[in-house]
């Protein structure tokens, strides 16, 4: 069958909602794609353990420590069912991971900034995994068939992060003068870098059209931002606590919230490696990997033993 | 590990469609190392009465890691009770191309519903 006849049936498909599973026929375009951004999504579970690792042992009571280190279990688990799903697609996993190590592969910018305080923790529970559930949530109807079903499995899971982060700053915003200006400081230095989660505008993005024809993404970066803003805002009255954007303000017309420009600039630069944690995220999971090299080599050894053993019984 | 065949993982893509760029893209490590463990496809029985049901795949080192490790990867909330692993290689597939004639036997046979026949009504629960 010619190509131009079989991307005519595959679009079809996806026209259709009918999912693309592993071994059908698919253009390599959007092979790549979903390769690339499926585990560009995986990287972003596994590196965003590193933020929120930082605070396991310093959590302010054992509840709080219990939760938070379930909370990095689970993103270790929704990392495995999307390295996984990446595999699918004809990719090795230590491929994957070496162009993690490499610095070929991106993960989300967010994870490039620092955890200061114990807010922090709240912080990113409420906006960044909120930014993510959004984004999480489109992505349940994507047209990959494994992809989809992962995302599934992660929304589940998902929520009681963003809800253990809302209770953290809930908690701080009816503590000390202390704890409050603690709680706001956390809100504003993690607003902004949220919202660049969304990536460039719809109108800068180079993936986004054909993203979309794919049914791969479902709502541009630009809508998923403005539900995001129109949520938050609600929620940040709940807490009492403001958002840094001076140009925040309901609008009726819209019926929607209009906000400020983003730093573009600090956007970017952060995508290329220059953020305030970068470096030190790449050296921690490349030590693990490193630090981890006998424990496979020792479970490979073992498992072959075994096998010796069980040939020979 | 030594891996003589070419072997056809789930979700694999035979040689001669698709991924053409990616194939192109060398897959060697750039350790020179084939460290990766086995791919397991794991089965999960949710419940006492129900099938076990494919979750998705885990690398481990043997059987009995996999076990483990999907117990830790698609159990955390007492998703499961019983867990079937099998190593990925040993999986045969049926070929989505040739879904067209592979399943047309069954396409022309609607006296397999019960719908076909038609009753008098005065036959209720049939």
């Amino acid at each position: 069958m010619p190509l131009q006849e079989t991307e005519k049936i595959f679009q079809g498909k996806i026209e259709a909602e009918i999912k693309i599973e592993p071994k059908d026929w698919m253009p390599d375009k959007y092979r790549q794609t979903l390769i690339r951004q499926i585990s560009q999504h995986a990287h972003s579970e596994i590196v965003g353990m590193l933020p929120e690792g930082n605070w396991i042992t310093r959590a302010p009571s054992l509840k709080r420590k219990a939760i938070l280190l379930a909370k990095v279990q689970d993103e270790a688990g929704h990392g495995l069912y999307l390295y996984s799903a990446t595999e699918t697609l004809g990719v090795k996993r230590e491929q994957t991971i070496n162009d993690l190590h490499s610095g070929k592969a991106k993960y989300s910018s967010i994870f490039n900034y620092p955890t200061l305080t114990w807010a922090d923790i709240g912080a990113i529970g409420w906006l960044v995994d909120g930014a993510a559930i959004l984004n999480q949530v489109m992505l349940t109807r994507t047209s990959y068939g494994p992809y989809a079903r992962a995302m599934v499995r992660i929304c589940k899971e998902e929520s009681f992060h963003q809800r253990q982060g809302f209770e953290i700053l809930l908690v701080l915003s009816g503590g000390t003068k202390e704890q409050k200006e603690m709680c706001q400081d956390a809100i504003n230095r993690w607003w902004w870098p949220s919202l660049m989660m969304f990536g460039p505008h719809d109108s800068e993005s180079t993936h986004s059209d054909q993203s979309m024809k794919w049914k791969i993404k479902r709502k541009s970066n630009d809508e998923l931002r403005q539900n995001f803003v129109d949520m938050i805002a609600e929620q940040a009255k709940v807490l009492g606590m403001t958002l840094p954007d001076p140009e925040m303000k309901w609008n009726k017309q819209r019926r929607h919230y209009d906000f400020g420009e983003i730093n573009w600039e600090e956007f970017w630069n952060v995508v290329k490696g220059n953020g305030p944690c970068n470096k030190e995220r790449l050296d921690a999971r490349r030590k693990a990997w490193d630090d981890g090299k006998w424990v496979r080599e020792a479970a490979e050894a073992y498992a072959e033993k075994k096998r010796t053993k069980q040939k020979a019984a | 590990m030594n891996n003589f065949l070419r072997k056809y993982f789930y979700g694999d893509i035979p040689e001669d469609k698709g991924g053409d760029e990616l194939k192109q893209s060398p897959q060697v490590l750039s350790t020179g190392e084939d460290s990766d463990w086995p791919l397991w496809e794991i089965f999960i029985r949710s419940k006492q009465g129900l099938d076990h049901k494919h979750m998705g795949s885990l690398h481990a080192a043997d059987a009995q890691m996999a076990i483990e490790n999907a117990r830790d990867v698609y159990t955390r909330r007492m998703e499961g009770i019983s867990i079937w692993v099998v190593e990925s290689k040993y999986i045969h597939a049926s070929n989505p191309d040739d879904a067209e004639n592979f399943y047309e036997p069954a396409e022309d046979k609607v006296y397999r519903y019960p719908t076909f026949y038609d009753l008098p009504d005065e036959v209720k629960h049939m």
